[in-house]
């Protein structure tokens, strides 16, 4: 069994990978914060890329699709499950 | 023809037809709402929601329009207090219109807001703004498509430069021209549960009127995050340029005081005085004293307290807080919070009621409260003036600038410390997550700056000025009865002299601890109550001179420590209890100031003496 690959697990210099699924903890404020992810542009079929992480390794700076960037981080990042291209 | 849905229904036309603005946060859909209200927009509150919101009336034609701007939510369907208040607005008032604003340059993920309004079945404009960004980034965005996919008007524009607004706000009249009905929603959130905008619905829009660039660009933001956000130099940076701030506060706004205290001097001796003069001595002098010091004190203050906003819109338009929230991140994990708990510490500094209020927008409620909890140590433009007063009598030149310094250390200190220590306890122990846009580097206008330093001021004195007032004549009423009575046999003196067994080990004195229960009120009132309990006049040299043979240093710094960290103000109070809804919360916050403040200054004050005596 290969195991699911997550955001955090992604590095500056993977570059870009696909997001294949964003999953909640299934408590309420998990499913809120997942479609919150949604919102963010963090959907199935997008692209990710780790354009740099803070001065403790953590957050990330995640390019989200082409135009959005945001700061996420490592504990929230592996709720968005990814696949490298 | 739009049909309504199983959550809208239709209603009795609305007598002033009503436009509803909604959009994701920071798509500049305030910054359109005030374009099309001309910014004569009002704060209004609206029965039954904890919300206020900016709302105008407009006449176009010989009828009139009212318009509303909702709070910048991520979707209709969530359960933070913002996305329930305009699902709650929705649900209980009628409307008319919806405009909804989004970032044309993130229309991919933007998507959604109108999407789930076309699915609610309501009439819509849609706002493709950012026009200059979107040209930037290379999007590439078909309206006349993408309009007749949504079946709603659909209009680019850039609210922040003006650029097609006019034909926009043309394309909202002749859409209130064809609607008409009124429109109302039952139990948003339940209908999405089964009739969700799904990623394809999204995509499918897309597809059809909208090409997104290459994910691979370097933007000139990358180039510039490149420096500032560097793992090496970013932080530096960031401490650096906060320094620069306080600095500027210092001394730009510091200084922008002096003119309005000779204003309102100028105006007491030559306009409010000799009006006064029919009356008894004892009314005028109440007047002049209690209500008219109050006025005085705070218009007195609002200089100051504009410039910090004008520095900080500044920054926050730019793009450069977001980048400190992430950069702090890390930090601030270790008490319990996030980076957006920095930011919302620095804004503290400026006032702690809209640091407050900032809090909305932490999911977790405990990791809310804690926030609340620690907002009030963040040392305060109001307070800054006490310190700058007292400083400069106990610690004159460039040593009373470094113990000002150390000041906004401890500030930060205390608030951090408490912070883990409640964490750590499990009381507010939270998970929120934390995630958060970085948008792209952007010029903040003058015009929006001016736009959201008005709205602060105006906000800002009406909370103030009626608590100013009461403040100042309560402590006239306390320092000039019984009638006779002066000094320590007034009542203000009485209570001081009540309250000296706990105040001694701290050296506060009775008449300084009568200021600092006036300061309860209000910061600016505590340095007007120091100056009638000594009997001598507000900032006056007599007074810094009288204050300087009777303080010493250790006195001094133990009353501005004890002033740095108890209840800042009724204000603030009033906002905890507003934004908790908990007396019980309100009064543990309270609690733990008064314990901190005491301690603190119990803490210096004797060791200071152990140390040096």
């Amino acid at each position: 069994m290969t195991t699911q690959l997550t955001l955090s697990d992604l590095d500056v210099s993977d570059g870009t990978a696909m997001v294949v699924d964003v999953v909640s903890d299934g408590s309420q404020i998990g499913d809120g914060f997942r479609d919150r992810l949604i919102a963010m542009g963090l959907r199935k079929g997008k692209t990710v890329k780790v354009l740099r992480k803070a001065p403790a390794g953590d957050p990330y700076q995640v390019r989200v699709g082409s135009t959005t960037e945001i700061a996420i981080r490592k504990t929230e990042a592996k709720l968005v499950l990814i696949s490298k291209s | 023809m739009i049909v309504a849905s199983s959550a809208s229904s239709v209603q009795t036309k609305n007598k002033i037809p009503r436009i509803v603005f909604i959009g994701q946060p920071n798509t500049g859909k305030s910054t359109f709402f005030n374009t099309v209200t001309k910014s004569n927009a009002g704060v209004a509150n609206w029965p039954g929601l904890t919300v206020d919101f900016m709302q105008a009336n407009l006449d176009n034609n010989g009828k009139t329009y009212e318009f509303v701007d909702l709070p910048g939510i991520y979707d209709l369907e969530g359960f933070t207090e913002d996305e329930l208040v305009v699902q709650k607005f929705l649900e209980n008032y009628n409307f008319d219109l919806i405009v909804c604003v989004i970032n044309a340059s993130q229309i991919d993920r933007q998507i959604l807001m109108p999407l789930q309004v076309q699915r609610l079945g309501l009439p819509c404009v849609l706002m493709l703004n950012m026009a200059d960004e979107v040209k930037r980034f290379g999007v590439k965005i078909n309206t006349k498509e993408l309009s007749e996919t949504l079946n709603m008007p659909v209009f680019t524009i850039s609210a922040k430069y003006g650029s097609g607004c006019v034909l926009a706000i043309q394309g909202i009249w002749d859409k209130l021209q064809t609607i008409d009905d009124s429109y109302k929603c039952s139990d948003i959130a339940n209908f999405f549960r089964s009739n969700k905008v799904t990623d394809k619905d999204m995509d499918e829009v897309c597809k059809i009127g909208v090409e997104m660039p290459s994910e691979d660009v370097t933007t000139f933001s990358n180039r510039l995050d490149s420096i500032l956000l560097n793992r090496v130099v970013g932080l530096p940076i960031f401490f650096i340029s906060m320094l620069a701030v306080f600095l500027a506060i210092w001394f730009v706004g510091m200084p922008l005081q002096d003119p309005v205290g000779n204003f309102t001097d100028w105006l007491q001796g030559a306009a409010i005085e000799p009006s006064l003069s029919f009356l008894p001595k004892g009314f005028s002098d109440f007047i002049i004293n209690g209500p008219y010091a109050g006025f005085a004190a705070l218009l007195g203050f609002v200089p100051l307290v504009a410039f910090f906003f004008v520095v900080m819109t500044a920054l926050e338009d730019s793009g450069y807080l977001s980048r400190a929230a992430y950069l702090m991140d890390a930090l601030m994990r270790a008490a319990g919070l996030d980076g957006r708990g920095f930011v919302l510490q620095l804004f503290g500094f400026g006032c702690n009621v809209p640091a407050i209020m900032g809090t909305r927008t932490i999911r977790s409620k405990t990791q809310r409260l804690l926030s609340i909890l620690i907002i009030p140590f963040a040392l305060c433009s109001a307070r800054l003036q006490v310190f700058v007063f007292f400083l400069g009598i106990i610690l004159p030149g460039i040593v009373g600038g470094f113990a000002l310094w150390l000041l906004y250390i401890i500030s930060f200190v205390v608030a951090f410390v408490l912070a883990m220590i409640f964490n750590l306890s499990g009381q507010f122990k939270s998970k929120d997550p934390f995630v958060i846009e970085l948008p792209p580097y952007r010029t903040p206008t003058f015009k929006q700056v001016a736009l959201n330093v008005w709205s602060e001021m105006t906000t800002f004195v009406r909370n103030l000025a009626i608590f100013m007032i009461i403040g100042t004549c309560i402590t006239w009423y306390l320092t000039n009865y019984p009638g006779g009575a002066e000094g320590m046999n007034t009542y203000a003196g009485r209570i001081g002299t009540f309250f000296q067994p706990l105040m001694a080990p701290l050296g506060i004195n009775p008449l300084l601890t009568v200021s600092l229960i006036i300061g309860f009120v209000a910061k600016e009132v505590q340095l007007a109550a120091v100056a009638t309990m000594y009997g001598l006049g507000e900032g006056s040299d007599a007074l810094k001179t009288t204050l300087g043979g009777v303080i010493t240093f250790r006195q001094g710094f133990s009353y501005c420590l004890f002033s740095l960290l108890y209840v800042p103000c009724l204000t603030t109070v009033a906002t905890i209890w507003g934004e908790t809804k908990s007396a019980r919360f309100t009064i543990f916050s309270v609690t733990v100031s008064m314990v901190v403040a005491w301690v603190v200054a119990f803490g210096f004050y004797q060791s200071w003496g152990l140390i040096f005596s």
